[in-house]
Order: structure tokens, then sequence, then C-alpha cells
């Protein structure tokens, strides 16, 4: 079977082989692989250096997306119908109460688990020359997957996220310059009505365009934001030479003062 | 001692996150310091003997001359990769069929939630607004911890310390970064486990009491001082930590690399994040002091 056209024209390369040629030409020749070097430092798939963390972080957000998308199917944003939707997911969707519980807590360890990506970089000293940006990059997507997370609170409509998101959006009233009880805000006219707060919910309370607005932004707007720096995020580790270490050690005395 | 109280509080859902963030920064914490002081051990052994140091291969991992220094990703990562895919799926399943996710009453604006906290991740800025107006405490504090932690790697000037872990090498640094996730941490614990009805605090144990009053007054600096008392807590705060960052001659070596505008800035969010912070909230706590800076336009 491995002889067909067919074969070959998805395959490309015989997998069964373990020469270094062909085990090259597994990774350059996959899609999904091709963010792979084919070759790394024998000491940097140990565990003990990166903990996994940043590539758990990853997966985590493909499982997010995967059970985030098939929620959207029994989800409807509105004020009538969002927390009838939970309480059906819950009780009638097959798997449903699963795939709900998969979703947030899957969003939960992905906070824990980019935390502790950012102390292992922090850890190891990974941020430093020549890969100063791509830590800016990485504080973006750790506040965009708080974001995520917060934008997700509200969406079951029900009181947890309702006084969690209105503790949380109250705060912008205080913006300096751009809210209405912040410093110099009304000042610069600003009021209820027209603040950044204003802006957030699409209404002076939490009600229903700041659902409408909270989903659209959960599930178009800052996964996508997100995906795009993901994408500069490993773009960079790759031409910086893949993972930073274990890097042989530096000498005090060896340091040019 | 009211152990139905505390069962409530760590049980809640929501909140066994924390229980795993904290298990998590522990143990990995101690697997990374591990590797740290077995590392700075190497270093004074190389630096006592220049003629090693011309030869050993510089990491703490075993090593052989007749080792390939390199080794093919397919099988070698990606089976550690497929490996912790796998774990972390069984992980969340079993996570997600012992615990269910949270869901409470419809949304009611007409009934507030008695403590109404914030998602765990965020509760560390909502408990700072005890100790600050929500415009400091919202918005400009979340901007500056942002801010402050993209500058990061362009304040630390040492080469010392890339990509392999050290302690001894990047003192400062390391100390710096650890007060501030020390501080997030503990915001989001008192946060979490101490706050209760009315956002008062109770002690662990405590009864959480919905009629509990707090007749406490609190006081502010006299307004006449206007901004002498944080102009001088800045100048005293910004001294210490220049005694702290040139203590060694390793860190006088690092902080001659330092140029003037990298050392500013590095003071700047060291002295209002690391120190001022925390003093604020000692002030609040042991003193009542609500306000160290008070103008007609906005309060501090």
């Amino acid at each position: 079977m491995k002889k067909t056209q067919l074969w070959k024209s998805v395959f490309r390369v015989k997998h069964d082989r373990t020469d270094t040629r062909t085990r090259s030409l597994a990774v350059l020749s996959n899609v999904f692989l091709h963010l792979h070097p084919t070759r790394v430092n024998r000491d940097a798939v140990r565990y003990s250096y990166t903990w996994g963390m940043g590539g758990i972080s990853a997966y985590l957000f493909l499982v997010l997306l995967f059970t985030g998308a098939l929620l959207m199917f029994y989800y409807h944003p509105t004020k009538f119908q969002a927390y009838r939707d939970i309480l059906y997911l819950e009780h009638d969707v097959p798997f449903g109460r699963l795939l709900r519980n998969m979703h947030r807590w899957g969003a939960h360890l992905m906070v824990i688990t980019v935390w502790l990506h950012m102390l292992r970089v922090v850890l190891t000293g990974a941020y430093k020359k020549p890969r100063e940006f791509n830590w800016v990059v990485g504080v973006g997507l750790l506040v965009l997957t708080l974001l995520l997370s917060f934008t997700g609170y509200l969406l079951p409509d029900d009181q947890l996220g309702f006084w969690a998101v209105t503790v949380g959006t109250n705060m912008a009233r205080a913006t300096p310059l751009v809210g209405h009880e912040g410093p110099f805000g009304p000042q610069l006219g600003m009021t209820p009505f027209n603040d950044v707060r204003f802006g957030l919910l699409g209404g002076s309370v939490v009600d229903s365009n700041a659902l409408l607005r909270a989903y659209v932004w959960h599930c178009i707007g800052i996964p996508v934001i997100l995906l795009l720096l993901l994408g500069v995020h490993f773009w960079r580790v790759r031409k910086d030479g893949g993972i930073s270490g274990p890097a042989p050690l530096l000498l005090d005395s060896e340091m040019k003062d | 001692m009211d152990f139905g109280q505390i069962r409530e509080i760590l049980s809640a859902p929501d909140n066994v996150p924390i229980l795993g963030l904290l298990g998590g920064v522990a143990f990995f914490l101690w697997y990374g310091l591990r590797q740290a002081r077995a590392m700075d051990r190497l270093a004074v052994q190389l630096e006592a003997d220049p003629a090693l140091a011309k030869t050993h291969h510089r990491k703490t991992h075993p090593h052989d001359d007749a080792w390939e220094p390199e080794v093919l990703v397919w099988p070698h990562l990606l089976k550690v990769e497929f490996l912790a895919a796998i774990i972390v799926t069984v992980l969340l399943l079993v996570w997600s069929l012992a615990l269910n996710a949270p869901l409470e009453e419809p949304a009611n604006p007409n009934q507030t939630m008695n403590p109404a906290k914030a998602p765990w991740y965020f509760v560390g800025l909502q408990e700072l607004l005890v100790y600050f107006d929500p415009w400091f405490a919202g918005v400009v504090l979340p901007l500056l911890i942002v801010i402050g932690l993209m500058l990061f790697p362009y304040l630390d000037a040492s080469p010392l310390g890339t990509g392999y872990y050290t302690l001894r090498q990047r003192k400062v640094v390391l100390v710096s970064f650890g007060a501030g996730f020390a501080i997030w941490l503990a915001a989001i614990v008192v946060g979490t486990f101490i706050r209760g009805p009315g956002w008062m605090w109770f002690w662990p144990g405590e009864t959480w009491d919905h009629t509990r009053q707090v007749f406490e007054k609190t006081r502010d600096l006299p307004a006449a001082l206007g901004p002498v008392p944080v102009i001088a807590f800045y100048l005293l705060a910004g001294w210490l930590i220049h005694k702290f960052v040139t203590r060694t001659e390793l860190d006088r070596r690092i902080y001659a690399r330092t140029s003037r505008l990298q050392y500013l800035t590095f003071q700047f969010f060291a002295i209002t994040l690391l120190i001022g912070v925390p003093l604020k909230i000692f002030l609040r706590l042991a003193f009542r002091i609500k306000y160290v800076w008070v103008t007609p336009w906005f309060n501090l």
C-alpha cells in the first residue's frame, strides 16, 4: 500500500525507516512539525530545564479552542438564553457537563502554566539578549490569557460571573482621564454614558450588550490576537536558535567590564 | 475554630486552582533552585581551577565527549511532547470528572453577592483596592506591572546566567522578580482565603459573620505636607535599594555595566511596586493610614 500514488502523495516520506535522513525529513516535510528544527541539543530535551510549561500552555490553548468551539454550538449570548443554555449543557447535552468542566478547568490550568512558564524563563535568564523582544511578546500573551479567562467568566450569566465582572469593570470608571470617576475625568467631560467603561460594556451597567461584547471578544477578538502573537512567539524562539538552554556556564571572571 | 468555614472556602470549586498554583510554584521553585545551587557549586569549582575550566563542558548534566552533541527531534523531542500532551489531557479529564465548574443562580443586579469576588487571578488587584483608590489599584498599578514586566529584560544588563539556573550570579534580579511574584501571590491568598463578607478580614477558622460591623477610623497624613512624605520615601527607598544593588563585588561590576537610564527606570519600578505597595499595605493595616498624599484632584 505504501507504494501507491495516493499514499506517497499524502506522506511523501517513508516513516518506517530509522536512518537520520528519513527522520529529519519526517520533521521537515510536515507542516505541523516544521516548527521544530530537525535536531536539538541533547540536553535540551531534558524536562528539568524547561519544565515543558510553554508547550503545555500552547497545548491547553488548543484544548480550549476545541472545547470552546463545541460549547459555541449550544450557547446563545443573550440574556434570555445564556443561563438556560448552561443548564441545558449540564443536564441534557451528552457529555455537556464534562465539556464545560474541561473548558473551565483548562482555562484555569492555562493561567497557572503560563505563570510557571514565566517563572522558569526568569530563573534561567532566558529573556536575555537576543530574546528581549520575545519576552515582551510573552507578557502580551500573558495579559491576553488573563483577559480570555476574564471575558469567559461572564458568559454563563450567573451571579458569580455577573458580580465578578461588575467589580472588575467598576474599576474602569476610575481610569485617569477617560473614566468618569477617575482623576481629571469629569474635567474632560466624562460621564457614565461616554467613558471607557461604557465602551467596554456597551452600556452603563452589565447587561445584554456587555454579554454580547464579552462573547465576541472571548470567541473571536482575543483568540485571533493571541494566535497572531503566539505565531510570532514561536517563530522568534526558532529564529533565536531554539530554546535558550541548558547553556554552558559563564564564569564571573569571564564577564567583560 | 470553625472547620466547616475553612472547608467551605477551600473546597469552593474556583479556589481549587489556587491550591494547585501554590503547590506548583512551591515545587518548581524548589526544583529550579536545586539546579541553581548545583550550577553555583560548579562555578565555584571552575573559578578555583582554570585548567579544568578550559576543558569542562560547563553543565551539571552527565557528559561524554563521545556522545553526539545533538539528537534528532523525531523521535527524541516529539516523544517527550507527545507524552506531556497525554499526561495533561488525562489530568484535565480526571479534574473535570471529579469537580464540577461552579454555576450560581442567574445573574441578578438587585441581589449583590457578598462577598463579590473577582476571578482568583485578579483577586490580588481587588485586594489592593483596600489600600489604594480605584484609579491606582485598578488601572495605574496593573499598567505599571505590565510595563515593568515588559521592560524587565532591558533593565537586566548582566550577561551572566543566560540559559542556565543560577542564584549567585543573578541575586538582585531574582530577588526583585521573586518579591513581585510573592506580593502578587500573597494578595491572591489574602483576597481569597481571608476576605469575607463586606471584604472584612476573617482569620482562617473564623466564621463569616454577615452582620459584623467594623468601626475603624482611618486617617490621612496631613494635607499640608503635600508630596513631601512621598518624595522622602522615594529617596530613602532608592538609597536602600542602591545599597542592596551594590553590595558585593560581582553586584558592583554588574552595576557598572548598567546605564543611567536603565538604572533609574529599575529604581522607579522597584521603589514603587516592590517597596511602595507593601509599605502602604503595612501602613494601612498597622496604623490605619488611608492616604499618604492628599490633593484636590486625587489621593494616594
